[in-house]
């Protein structure tokens, strides 16, 4: 059994009396203070997450380009440099390995941000794919990453920092310095609200960490983070996606070049153009019972679909869920039965997102 | 943590209190395991059950968990205040975050729960 990791800030969870809990093969910080306070703080200021867990892979060389483009499902040549932008790998029969954000610093330099539980296999597969010229190394244990989000994270990350941060737009990435360190900023995340990914040497996690924290950025923990990201529609990996599967069926024709080739290509291809039987769809329940990963959906006619992630939604009030769901029913106000164990409650279609008022993509902060 | 030692435990986390019409909630354990609360099934008044049976649902932002009859009887009474503050059972289990109240078949099934200590026994030493 491969045993359980621990970022560089483990003990300052602990210090702060966090819940700890494994996900992906690490002991993270589930939550400090509670899931629901640190949602709202999320949703209405802003927090700090440790996700020193994930994976970063850097690719360079004359041949990078080229080896990226044939690699991952999004547009790689298109990328300006500084610019990021989410997709997919695949495996040759379409599957999905993971789902990652390309990082372009110039023509012959990138990152790949990666999910932790996947990190070593992306790392495998990547290798076996890459020309001779191109060189690869697996940066994550060299790499913190503090994610900091909500409407108010410029201003907090300004106050800890002493200086400005550039004007970044949505998925652009800058080097910055903090505390005479070089660090990338990039203002991306998972939250569905305004918000950055400071990448640093792993040598100074605790202290800035500790910076952030004692400038009043509040800690969450994965708790907030999973509902956050299911307010938005965000998928997970190893929910919504899964390497059994293509991407069609949870993202249609998103994050996918489609006139250029890549592995995968030809199952992607024909699932978009012959369908799929079913599809992600985003359901809402009336009350704050929730279903769960694994709970069946129901219509007159019998079992319809299967959901992948649920939770309460804190910023709603009420029960959501993303599930699959057969083809023919995925129009929103579809009217649908989901079964906990036993017990039959109403449920409709509704549209993505369901938390409809995140600040992610504004053109200027908010807070 | 310290359990309350005039209350009686079951193995699935549950503290009874009293002997012909029994007080029943989830212990400090329980709550802490589950989270904030969001969400709970209460039974029926006059609905019966026999010891070890599912009487309700408790359910957290991460996780549902039923709760279980600790004796054979009739439910006799909920707490309706749970409907719309689930968080009691968190802020304060063994009072304001009582559950329900059944009335026993047979008393002498009251001999079949555990004291604080052997509960205490069952709790994992970790924490």
């Amino acid at each position: 059994m491969i045993p359980v990791q621990r970022t560089p800030l483990y003990e300052e969870h602990v210090r702060l009396g966090a819940k700890m809990a494994p996900f992906g093969g690490w002991e993270m910080p589930i939550q400090y203070r509670g899931i629901l306070p640190e949602h709202e703080a999320t949703r209405t200021a802003s927090t700090m997450f440790d996700i020193c867990h994930m994976g970063e892979l850097e690719v360079k060389g004359p041949t990078a380009t080229a080896d990226l483009e044939r690699l991952l499902t999004l547009s790689v040549s298109t990328l300006k440099p500084g610019q990021c932008r989410y997709g997919y790998l695949l495996r040759d029969d379409g599957g999905v390995l993971d789902d990652l954000t390309c990082y372009k610093f110039d023509d012959e330099h990138y990152w790949l941000v990666v999910n932790a539980a996947t990190a070593g296999r992306d790392a495998d597969w990547i290798r076996v794919h890459l020309s001779e010229e191109t060189e690869f190394e697996d940066i994550s244990s060299r790499i913190a990453k503090l994610d900091i989000q909500g409407p108010t994270s410029r201003q907090g990350i300004e106050k800890a920092i002493g200086a400005a941060l550039p004007d970044l737009p949505y998925f652009y990435s800058e080097p910055i310095r903090v505390m005479g360190i070089d660090c990338l900023l990039s203002r991306t995340g998972y939250t569905g609200e305004w918000g950055y990914e400071l990448y640093f040497p792993a040598a100074e996690a605790v202290s800035f960490w500790r910076l952030f924290l004692e400038s009043g950025i509040q800690p969450a923990g994965l708790g907030a983070r999973d509902t956050l990201r299911l307010e938005v529609g965000y998928p997970l990996y190893g929910h919504e996606l899964r390497e059994t599967q293509s991407p069609v069926a949870a993202a249609r024709g998103n994050f996918i070049a489609r006139d250029k080739a890549f592995i995968g290509k030809a199952t992607v291809l024909r699932e978009l153009s012959d369908g799929v039987p079913r599809y992600l769809a985003a359901i809402a329940l009336d009350g704050k019972r929730a279903a769960r990963d694994g709970d069946r959906l129901f219509t007159d006619a019998g079992e319809v679909g299967v959901v992948t992630s649920g939770s309460l939604a804190p910023s709603l009030g009420h029960a959501i869920a993303l599930a699959y769901l057969d083809a023919g029913l995925c129009e929103p106000g579809t009217r649908l039965e989901v079964d906990l164990r036993g017990k039959r409650l109403p449920c409709v279609v509704v549209t993505l997102p369901f938390y409809k008022q995140g600040t992610a993509r504004n053109k200027k902060t908010t807070g | 943590m310290e359990s309350p030692r005039n209350l009686r435990y079951t193995n699935t986390h549950e503290w009874v209190k009293g002997t012909k019409e029994l007080k029943v909630g989830i212990t400090e354990f329980a709550q802490e395991q589950l989270g904030e609360l969001t969400f709970v099934e209460l039974p029926a008044v006059g609905d019966s059950f026999a010891a070890q049976e599912e009487v309700g649902v408790v359910e957290s932002v991460k996780a549902a968990s039923d709760f279980y009859a600790p004796v054979s009887g009739t439910i006799s009474a909920v707490n309706e205040e749970l409907q719309d503050r689930p968080e009691l059972i968190n802020s304060d289990p063994y009072g304001e975050g009582w559950i329900f109240k059944i009335t026993p078949d047979d008393e002498a099934e009251l001999d079949q729960l555990m004291n604080a200590d052997e509960y205490e026994e069952i709790l994992p030493q970790d924490d």
